[in-house]
């Protein structure tokens, strides 16, 4: 099980790679949300699959599912939230300002 | 009484969150955020006096036990990093006051200010991995947003950059955290340390602490540096003088703090990669100060070379230097924001950033105040000995010698030659020279905006003539980064 999910975040990560690399500004944007789900994917993985039952202490299982994981992962979820929301108005504003969504045409380091 | 050590952190959120509904009362803003630094200012004395006689203070939230909660730890070299924070910030403030101007003071400037400063502390506070996430993340969107705040062109334009930089750097954090949580199953810094010295450092965990490298090099400029110098020079003045003085010291903190407590084990490794990567930090960063014809760069490249240079100090890693990059790092975060400081007003008054341009010349005439002290912060970044970069050299040299790095030693003094002529040829072009400003269309230089800098300059050099007023602090911080396990044992028992 492990395996296949940390194989599933692997190709996650190969395609927010490539969007990433490419020029125009939304890929860039929606290549970082991506790769926020495979970290999110991989914290999961990291902590255990399949150990037990949900951390609910009602259940009365034998064995629960590690907890820890699951708090960072969403704590990571709403910081990621933000930032994403953050980039994509600055994406947003950008190309109101700039009149262009191209990487390549905001080249440079201009004196103003 | 050890929850006075959450005010650094604690005062700027609540500061920030209340200023939010005080919009447009811009007079409570300014000096409610200067208030709160000063206080914190005075706690981080108040704190670092308690360290030497009690040794390092410790603070579990919620009251849960070290490895189960998250716990704050103080120890000297994090409080002597908090103080020179609030310090700078507070003298930044006094700059912003009269400078960034009511637009943006309207759209909550101070807030921002408030809450970068905030992560800032508690990044250098936390004794926890994850929370130290959470702080670095405070942080850097306080600093998206800073940084875009005003919204020129040149600011989105930079922002971009910056903002995707860091959304990966803290994706690579986010795998370390991961990665090591894997491994070795806990998440405080003294728990992972004790682990990883009793089970002994495996491949894997040297795999990892090379991820925890790359995501603090990619914070504190060390040969990952690309995008520093564009957003350095995007924002105001103010901003881009607390950028220069906080942002890469965090990353900087963090480095010193992973591979002096945790990865300590495979220094041949580790500690040899960081001394490769620092090299070529102040290569780069001096062919950078020197190619460029804007102050704003050469500026910024001079932050790259201090990185390269403070990190040799952690490559070498024996007390005497790690003293020698407390030193450093205390100046730096001085210095640097006056050197921003002093560009900004600089570009301020004759309206270009170039420095063989026409109306930067023979400034000196015009300002001799402000040229006075740029050459004061020449002579610092150098380290001419009376002023305060003098110490942090001869010791980081010292450090060196010891231990038989010559060509760091070599690469670390080289750079400060041109670190040197790069000032000189910002302070020979610009303060030297034909005066073309005459005397009524000079723009007049407010006493204001000048005092902040002759504190900032003022400071310099008492540390340089008062080294020995913090010197037992910056022995002790060096003992402790040394022996880890006086951390640890602090931190773990109950």
């Amino acid at each position: 099980m492990e395996t296949l999910i940390i194989i599933l975040a692997g190709i996650l990560v190969m395609v927010a790679t490539y969007l990433i690399l490419s020029k125009g500004l939304i890929r860039i944007v929606l290549g970082a949300a991506i790769l926020t789900h495979a970290i999110h994917l991989l914290l999961m993985t990291m902590g255990g699959l399949k150990k037990g039952d949900v951390p609910l202490l009602g259940e009365n299982a034998a064995s629960y599912t590690d907890a820890l994981p699951q708090a960072l992962i969403l704590t990571s979820i709403v910081i990621n939230f933000a930032v994403t929301a953050f980039f994509l108005v600055l994406a947003y504003r950008t190309y109101q300002e700039l009149k262009t969504d191209n990487l390549n045409a905001m080249r440079g380091f201009k004196d103003e | 009484m050890n929850n006075s050590m959450i005010l650094p952190l604690i005062l700027p959120v609540f500061a920030g969150v209340f200023l939010i509904f005080l919009r447009s009362f811009i007079n409570v803003q300014r000096w409610v955020s200067f208030l709160v630094m000063v206080i914190n200012s005075g706690i981080s004395i108040y704190l670092l006096n308690r360290i030497q006689t009690e040794g390092i203070l410790r603070l579990d939230l919620g009251g849960w036990a070290p490895p189960y909660g998250i716990t704050f730890v103080a120890d000297s070299f994090a409080m002597l990093l908090v103080l020179t924070t609030s310090i700078v910030t507070s003298i930044c403030l006094l700059y912003a006051f009269y400078s960034i101007g009511r637009k943006r003071e309207k759209m909550f400037f101070y807030p921002f200010v408030n809450f970068m400063v905030a992560g800032v502390n508690g990044s250098f506070l936390t004794g926890d991995l994850f929370n130290l996430f959470v702080c670095f993340e405070v942080m850097l969107l306080a600093s998206y947003i800073l940084l875009t705040l005003g919204s020129e062109k040149f600011q989105l334009k930079e922002a971009l950059k910056y903002l995707t930089i860091n959304v990966i750097s803290s994706w690579f954090f986010l795998v370390a955290i991961a990665y090591l949580y894997g491994t070795v199953g806990t998440l405080n810094f003294a728990h992972l340390s004790v682990r990883i010295a009793e089970a002994g450092q495996t491949p894997i965990l040297t795999v990892i602490s090379i991820l925890f490298l790359l995501v603090f090099s990619l914070k504190a400029g060390l040969l990952l540096y690309q995008w520093l110098p564009g957003s350095y020079s995007a924002p105001p003045t103010a901003v881009a003088a607390l950028f220069g003085a906080l942002l890469t010291k965090v990353g900087i903190y963090a480095l010193f703090r992973f591979f002096t407590l945790i990865f300590y084990h495979e220094p041949a490794i580790t500690h040899t990669l960081i001394g490769i990567m620092a090299a070529f930090t102040l290569i780069g960063g001096s062919i950078g100060a020197i190619a460029f014809n804007d102050v704003r760069q050469v500026v910024s490249y001079n932050v790259v070379i201090s990185v390269g240079f403070v990190l040799v100090g952690l490559a070498v890693c024996t007390t005497v230097a790690l003293q020698g990059s407390i030193y450093y790092l205390i100046h730096d975060m001085i210095v640097k924001a006056l050197l921003f400081l002093i560009a900004g007003t600089m570009i301020m008054l004759t309206g270009t950033a170039r420095i063989e341009s026409e109306r930067m010349s023979g400034l000196i005439r015009n300002y001799p105040f402000l040229g006075w002290l740029f050459f004061i912060v020449m002579l610092s970044l150098a380290g001419i000995p009376p002023f305060s970069g003098f110490i942090g050299k001869l010791l980081i040299g010292q450090g060196t010698v010891d231990s038989g790095a010559f060509i760091l030693l070599a690469l670390g003094f080289i750079s400060s030659l041109f670190v040197l002529y790069s000032m000189l040829r910002i302070f020979m072009n610009c303060f030297w020279g034909e005066t073309i400003l005459s005397e009524d269309e000079e723009i007049p230089l407010k006493k204001r905006l000048i005092i902040p800098c002759a504190l900032l300059a003022g400071m310099t050099a008492g540390l340089g003539l008062g080294t020995e007023t913090i010197a037992s602090y910056v022995m002790d911080a060096a003992n402790t980064l040394m022996n880890p396990a006086v951390y640890n044992e602090a931190v773990l028992n109950n």
